[in-house]
């Protein structure tokens, strides 16, 4: 029978099929970090568990470490309480750890492929529900919660129910690629299904415009499949990704025997059907920022700030949820989107904080100053990022124009660690989730790409960055 | 984990859409080691306002201060996978969740704390919403009851066990032990290993 790419991947980690859609599946790799493991170890402890595959799990702290100076001790001191388990645990339990001081540190979805513990054809999961990052290398990877966790480290299995296949197909040209961004197709997908349009379905991106993106862009979309409710989203692997990987640390000492495998195998059949299918058309879509309190509510940077009739288009709890979004983010409808004034900016977490995204970040910035009122920021998703910007000179760049150059780590993405907004502060942000409150409470956060961030950064308001001179 | 009775309870009813679980337990306490104490962070930036209780805020609200059923509309759960959300849920003293649909990670995590998340349609969400009186939901027989309503619901007869039982997910998995040796021992045999 005619297979998906996730269909095959799924069928060949099947350990029991219970035959009643669930299924126990085997875990490749599972990665672990500070916030969601803590009760897992506890429960492990408490029932005399070990840790069934300790060469397959990795640790690293990200969330909620500090991304200023490291030499200075946590300020925060149940932050520290959570870093310090996270240490113990892994000592305990024999995991290996990439801690704060580690070259190797970094947030988990970002060092997960950088190290090349990320394979094509492997079943990935953490405690993290932007674990479907991974999926840019055709790896079938999906977020879990804390019981899960304890669940994988205990049986180094994962029991679940399978989800439908949707297929979502990026196709046609977009005029400038460094203007119209793998966040600005990802948005665009995210605005026009809506942020359950994925529920109980593995996404498989497909299509030219997705085999033209580069492995970075290809995680920055793969990234926010959960923001468009699936549970997974997967890209086929081609010569890309198996370049990107050769080499890393961790890939097996048979790479090449596993390329040849993976391109015959990890593809989806060409007759094989999906439950669900949408297009979008890359050529047709403008730079992309959101305006309200979920992914969803986003527009073109040439566009207003809507009414939320015009959002909800006749559904009345969702346009119940505009009026409350509008008042909460303090905006008018109408409102030109290049007219909102921004407070802060925050370039960093784990959709774009790589160093193509710094790059392309920094042409905006080059020479330039930020506006005099702005807060901005840049926090690079690894140390290994970090340093390979440096190389480049990239931080100079930066720093000469304004900005914060940190320490790698989640940091106001989530806000967790000390960067966050103050209440009623408006910052333009390279990350994935504009709920209430996640950078800070009372905090603003529109969604935009790195280079939207940067121009953003320079202008003091949003620009549509189309009208710039990158080169 | 504690066996899933049936319960006779008044309806919490929070109305709105796409409840993420960044509403449900604010980042500021994800940082506790533990499972318990999370209740009363509940829906924290929402439920105070510089530390004092919102009048406006439903689980504020002394009438259903004994409720152990959350009445929610459409994706509730969205967002983080952060477990601490059932945790809250849980410890706060819900025991049932109604709404039309949730996200697929909060929806896992709640069997897995002893909470019985359901799905129903529209019209039957409209109808709890209108309801003010007690509803009993029986687990065993699949049923929301009252005097005005009554109503079946669907659940994967999996998580129906699993709570009815208070059954401990890993020891099951761990029953099928030779599966996974004999998983594991083809892999280490082939070819083309990755773990
Ligand atoms: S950067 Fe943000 S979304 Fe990514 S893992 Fe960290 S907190 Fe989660």
């Amino acid at each position: 029978m005619a297979k998906t790419l996730f269909e095959k991947i799924w069928d060949s980690h099947v350990v029991v099929d219970e035959r009643n859609g669930r299924s126990l599946l085997y875990v490749d790799r599972h990665l672990v970090h500070e916030v969601t493991s803590p009760q897992a170890f506890d429960g492990l402890r408490m029932n005399k568990r070990k840790v069934r595959r300790t060469d397959l799990t990795f640790a690293t702290m990200d969330h909620n470490v500090p991304t200023s100076n490291r030499s200075l001790p946590i300020v925060d001191q149940t932050s520290a309480v959570q870093i310090k388990t996270l240490e113990r645990n892994c000592k305990e339990f024999g995991i290996e750890l990439f801690d704060i001081n580690s070259p190797n540190q970094g947030i988990v979805h970002v060092i997960g492929p950088e190290l090349g513990i990320t394979l094509p054809g492997t079943t990935i999961v953490c405690g993290d529900s932007h674990t479907s990052t991974h999926g840019a290398f055709g790896a079938l990877a999906f977020g879990i919660g804390t019981s899960d966790v304890e669940h994988v480290l205990a049986t180094q299995c994962i029991l679940m129910e399978k989800p439908k296949t949707f297929e979502i197909n990026v196709v046609g040209k977009r005029k400038n690629p460094h203007t119209i961004t793998a966040k600005d197709i990802i948005l665009s997908i995210i605005r026009q299904i809506g942020t359950a349009g994925g529920t109980g379905t593995a996404f498989e991106y497909r299509g030219e415009t997705i085999s033209d993106l580069s492995m970075e862009q290809r995680m920055t979309i793969c990234n926010m499949s959960i923001e468009g409710g699936a549970r997974a989203g997967i890209i086929a692997p081609d010569e890309k990704t198996f370049d990107y990987l050769r080499g890393r640390r961790y890939v097996p000492k048979n790479y090449d025997e596993l390329v040849e495998y993976w391109k015959e195998n990890l593809k989806t059949d060409s007759n094989a059907r999906f439950d669900k299918s949408f297009t979008l058309r890359a050529d047709e879509i403008a730079p992309q920022v959101s305006w309200g309190t979920n992914p969803a509510m986003t527009v073109d940077v040439t566009g207003k700030v809507p009414f939320p009739e015009e959002y909800a288009k006749g559904n009345a709890e969702e346009q119940k949820a505009a009026v409350k979004a509008l008042q909460y983010m303090g905006l008018k409808s109408g409102t030109p989107i290049t007219d909102i004034e921004l407070d802060r900016i925050f370039i960093g977490s784990c959709t774009n904080s790589r160093l193509e995204d710094l790059i392309e970040a920094s042409k905006v910035v080059n020479g330039k100053k930020i506006s005099p009122k702005m807060r901005a920021m840049i926090v690079p998703g690894s140390q290994h990022v970090k340093k390979q910007a440096e190389e480049m000179g990239l931080d100079k760049i930066f720093k000469d124009a304004g900005f914060e150059w940190r320490e790698s780590g989640c940091s106001m993405c989530l806000g967790m660690n000390p960067d966050i907004l103050s209440a009623g502060e408006r910052c333009a942000s390279t990350s994935n989730r504009n709920f209430e409150g996640r950078q800070g409470a009372g905090g603003r956060t529109h969604l935009v790409s790195p280079v939207m961030a940067a121009a953003a950064a320079i202008y003091g308001h949003f620009v549509d960055v189309r009208e710039l001179d990158l080169n | 984990m504690e066996p899933f009775t049936t319960i006779k309870s008044i309806v919490t009813p929070l109305d709105k859409v796409n409840v993420d679980t960044d509403q449900i337990i604010p980042k500021q306490f994800l940082k506790l080691i533990q499972k318990t104490g999370f209740g009363q962070y509940l829906f924290y930036d929402w439920r105070y306002e510089g530390g004092v209780p919102r009048k406006d805020f439903v689980l504020n609200d002394l009438r259903y201060k004994n409720s152990k059923i959350l009445l929610v509309r459409d994706n509730f759960g969205c967002g983080s996978s952060r477990e601490h959300a059932a945790w809250a849920l849980s410890d706060f003293g819900f025991r049932a969740i109604i709404s039309t649909s949730f996200a697929d990670i909060f929806y896992n995590n709640c069997f897995k704390n002893g909470i019985l998340p359901i799905k129903v349609n529209e019209q039957v969400l409209c109808k709890l919403f209108e309801n003010e009186s007690e509803i009993e939901i029986n687990l065993g027989k699949q049923t929301i009851k009252n005097e005005n309503i009554d109503v079946s619901f669907y659940i994967e007869p999996h998580w129906k066990k699993v709570l009815l039982e208070g059954l401990d997910d890993i020891a099951l998995t761990l029953k099928h032990d030779d599966e996974i040796l004999k998983y594991e021992n083809a892999q280490r045999n082939s070819r083309i290993r990755v773990s």
